[in-house]
């Protein structure tokens, strides 16, 4: 169904950025009107690992204060990304500045100043709580440590358990943790890689709690996620397979960049409507909400008609409503599940009946000759902008 | 910044300590191996092998025959078995391992030398084993001789031997008695320390990474230097109770002399748990995980047991081995231990070989340094 990229902002026409569309441009208002600098600034980051490029030519922007949220599939390049932003690997090309300096150049400050919480849980099992929040507090050298500890404890509410192994924790406990003590020296940026991977929905929930507030007193956080309920929280969001940005912008105008229109339907027998619905050309992607179905395609006009056909029949409701992160998320989280297998997923990409939605316009310079290319591309197909 | 931080150096040494005491089976590991291998390198390890079985074919019941038999059976390396009647069932008795020697006393041997035919006297060792039968061997010529000796007196005084007209004196210096524990013992504290210096250092780098907790270090502003410091310096402290454990050991258990310079002993040791470590450090950045570095650092063990003199003579191997054996560490920690411990040996007199020791130090750090790095590549 909607196995469809979307071509990043940069690689519009210049119809489209002209329009109030998906443009670099959208990233330069700072959401908290203070500093105008980026928080990470990073142009054409290339990282090969044994000859496949794990990440290609990757711009991105993140503004102070920020939360920005990094979506895509597995093994498309989300954790080297943000290891070359701190310092943890070396690009192979491309350049860029994380808190205003060089990535590749100015590690030590970058690190001294940023929160990095690993995918896996990586601090020591073998040591208690306290001991770990201490050796991280000693490892930014802290100052007035023990009592930052103390109250690191207190915030996590585990002053109680200080002497427990961290080993020995739940998954949401050893989450906070970790979270707790990259936040030991009062970082600027956070960079969370799938924080929380594995955490049951209530600790999930606390967690980004935590994080707005953060993000309140002007910490910008970068976080790499795979769940709709994290993504909706993000101010900001990049998208990202095959190791190449494949759309980017604020979350709100994240639906309008992909061009979906959305309808929301009611009916008797949604099994029995969901299965139809899923037959029907114009209709990408069915999602369901409750007792609702979201079906959504690029194809206004055949939506339209489809809809026009179908009100009233069976017991079906059809109303058009505007399209949402959710069904941006679902669509794009969908154009691939594995990008560790990139000839399977390609094959795959090149199902029937959607390449017609390829636009002439858009350029991909930079793929071309990469045997990984992204699954089929295709612009944003706001009707409305189709001329190009 | 990006200056050597001392409290970050601390903060990774105070970590190990604590990881090291809660790991419970590596620390026992620790002490017990080199007591274990003390007491069976020490006690179960013998170069000059006696009371080996022995048959023997006797075709002359003479007074001279069961002389030369009392004479083998003082000298300690035979223990008779029995006897065989065939040189068909000696063959037999050394193929099936039965014995290791058979002795063969021709018929009328004592006529025959009474009256200066020279008769000969077969002893068929099994030297499928050299060392079995090395030590054996060499002493049944002085046996018989002493066998012929003191029976030739009175009407047979004509057989004794007349003496050699030279006499060859042999001193055995700084382990008269032969003792093999006195050679193994001190070398094995160069073994004991090269196998967990080395095996303990890269296994608890390697677990950093394996474990993902590397990430999370590498991304604080620690610096190389305090990582590696912080984690080698535990590892000499238990370097310390090792060569302490085993001084203790084996001056109860094996009455082992020290006799040299406590000093020159002392350099040497910390050069020598210094190189190793850094060794250690050299193969975890080789390895990929905990395993790989195991296999790695026992692989390396080998040439330490083998190459370094420990087990056999160094002088022995040929000019390919010796060259491979000089840029082991373990070589010339060998050398400079016995030489303090048995024969006395100063400061000057190791020089030579705590010289090489930071020779091949220097190689290594080097190396270790340009391989590690900072970053996750």
């Amino acid at each position: 169904m909607s196995r469809v990229t979307i071509a990043t902002p940069e690689d519009t026409t210049p119809e489209d950025a002209s329009s109030e569309g998906p443009t670099t441009k959208a990233f330069s208002a700072d959401p908290t009107g203070s500093n105008p600098d980026w928080a990470i600034s990073v142009r054409g980051l290339t990282k090969a690992f044994s000859g496949r490029r794990v990440v290609d030519n990757f711009d991105m922007q993140v503004p102070r204060g920020a939360i920005y949220g990094f979506l895509g599939p597995n093994g498309s390049g989300k954790t080297t990304t943000i290891r070359m932003m701190c310092g943890l690997l070396t690009p192979d090309a491309g350049h860029g500045a994380c808190l205003g300096f060089d990535i590749q150049k100015q590690q030590a400050e970058i690190k001294a100043r940023i929160g990095y919480m690993t995918q896996r849980f990586s601090l020591y099992e073998d040591l208690t709580i306290r001991e770990n929040l201490d050796f991280f507090a000693r490892m930014y050298r802290v100052g007035q440590r023990r009592q930052k500890v103390a109250q690191a404890l207190d915030d996590l509410g585990l002053s109680g358990r200080a002497h427990q192994l961290a080993g020995t924790l739940s998954g949401g406990w050893k989450q906070r943790l970790a979270l707790a003590a990259c936040l030991i020296h009062d970082p600027q940026l956070l960079l969370l890689d799938e924080p929380t991977a594995g955490v049951d929905p209530k600790a999930r929930r606390d967690f980004w709690a935590e994080i707005r507030q953060l993000s309140q007193r002007g910490v910008t956080v970068l976080v790499s996620t795979h769940y709709m309920d994290e993504a909706v929280q993000c101010d900001f969001i990049a998208y990202i397979a095959y190791g190449k940005k494949l759309i980017a912008g604020r979350s709100t105008e994240i639906p309008h960049m992909i061009g979906l229109h959305t309808w929301r339907i009611t009916a008797p027998d949604l099994d029995r409507l969901e299965a139809m619905l899923e037959q029907a050309p114009a209709v990408e992607q069915v999602a369901r909400f409750g007792a609702v179905l979201h079906a959504s395609g690029r194809d206004g006009p055949a939506l339209q008609a489809l809809a026009d056909v179908q009100d009233g029949q069976d017991g079906q409701r059809w109303s058009y409503k505007e399209t949402e992160l959710e069904e941006a998320f679902i669509y794009l989280m969908a154009s691939g599940t594995d990008n560790f297998a990139p000839e399977l997923s390609q094959a795959s990409s090149q199902a029937p009946g959607h390449s017609s939605g390829q636009a002439p316009g858009h350029s991909s310079g930079h793929s071309s000759g990469q045997p990984p290319a992204p699954p089929q591309t295709t612009r944003p197909t706001d009707p409305g902008k189709e001329a190009s | 910044m990006l200056r050597f931080s001392l409290p970050r150096f601390l903060a990774v040494l105070v970590k190990e300590f604590i990881q090291m005491r809660r790991d419970r089976v590596t620390f026992a590991m620790m002490i017990g191996v080199p007591i274990m291998q003390l007491l069976i390198f020490g006690y179960a390890i013998n170069s000059d092998p006696r009371h080996l079985p022995t048959y023997v074919e006797m075709a002359d019941n003479s007074p001279l025959s069961r002389a030369i038999i009392y004479g083998m059976k003082t000298s300690s390396y035979f223990d008779f078995e029995g006897q065989v009647t065939s040189p068909e069932a000696g063959d037999q008795a050394l193929k099936d391992g039965r014995a290791n020697f058979v002795l063969v006393i021709p018929p009328h041997f004592q006529r025959d030398l009474l009256r200066g035919q020279r008769p000969q006297i077969l002893l068929s060792a099994d030297a499928s084993d050299p060392a079995a039968a090395g030590g054996a061997s060499a002493a049944i010529g002085q046996i018989v001789q002493q066998a012929v000796a003191s029976l030739a007196s009175g009407p047979l005084a004509s057989a004794k031997p007349s003496p050699p007209p030279f006499e060859v004196i042999v001193h055995r210096q700084f382990n008269p008695e032969g003792l093999t524990a006195l050679n193994v013992v001190p070398g094995l504290l160069g073994v004991i320390l090269s196998m967990t210096m080395v095996l303990i250092t890269s296994v608890a780098i390697v677990r950093e990474r394996e474990r993902g907790t590397m990430e999370a270090l590498i991304s604080t502003p620690v610096r190389p230097a305090e990582v590696m410091l912080g984690k080698i310096i535990p590892y000499v402290l238990v370097g310390y109770v090792q060569t302490a454990v085993f001084l203790l050991a084996s001056h109860a258990l094996f009455d082992v002399p020290f006799l040299g310079s406590p000093l020159a002993f002392f350099i040497g040791f910390n050069l020598y748990i210094v190189v190793n470590l850094a060794l250690g450090f050299l193969i975890s950045t080789f390895a990929k995980s905990q395993m790989q570095a195991m296999q790695v650092s026992f692989f390396l063990l080998l040439p330490t047991i083998l190459l370094s003199g420990f087990m056999f003579p160094f002088a022995a191997m040929p000019g390919w081995a010796q060259t491979i054996g000089s840029a082991i560490p373990a070589t010339h920690f060998l050398r400079l231990v016995r030489k303090v411990m048995l024969k006395g040996a100063a400061l000057p007199d190791v020089a030579i070989d705590m010289g090489a020791i930071v020779l091949i130090m220097a190689v290594i750090v080097v190396a270790a340094l340009k391989r590690y790095r900072q970053t996750l590549d």
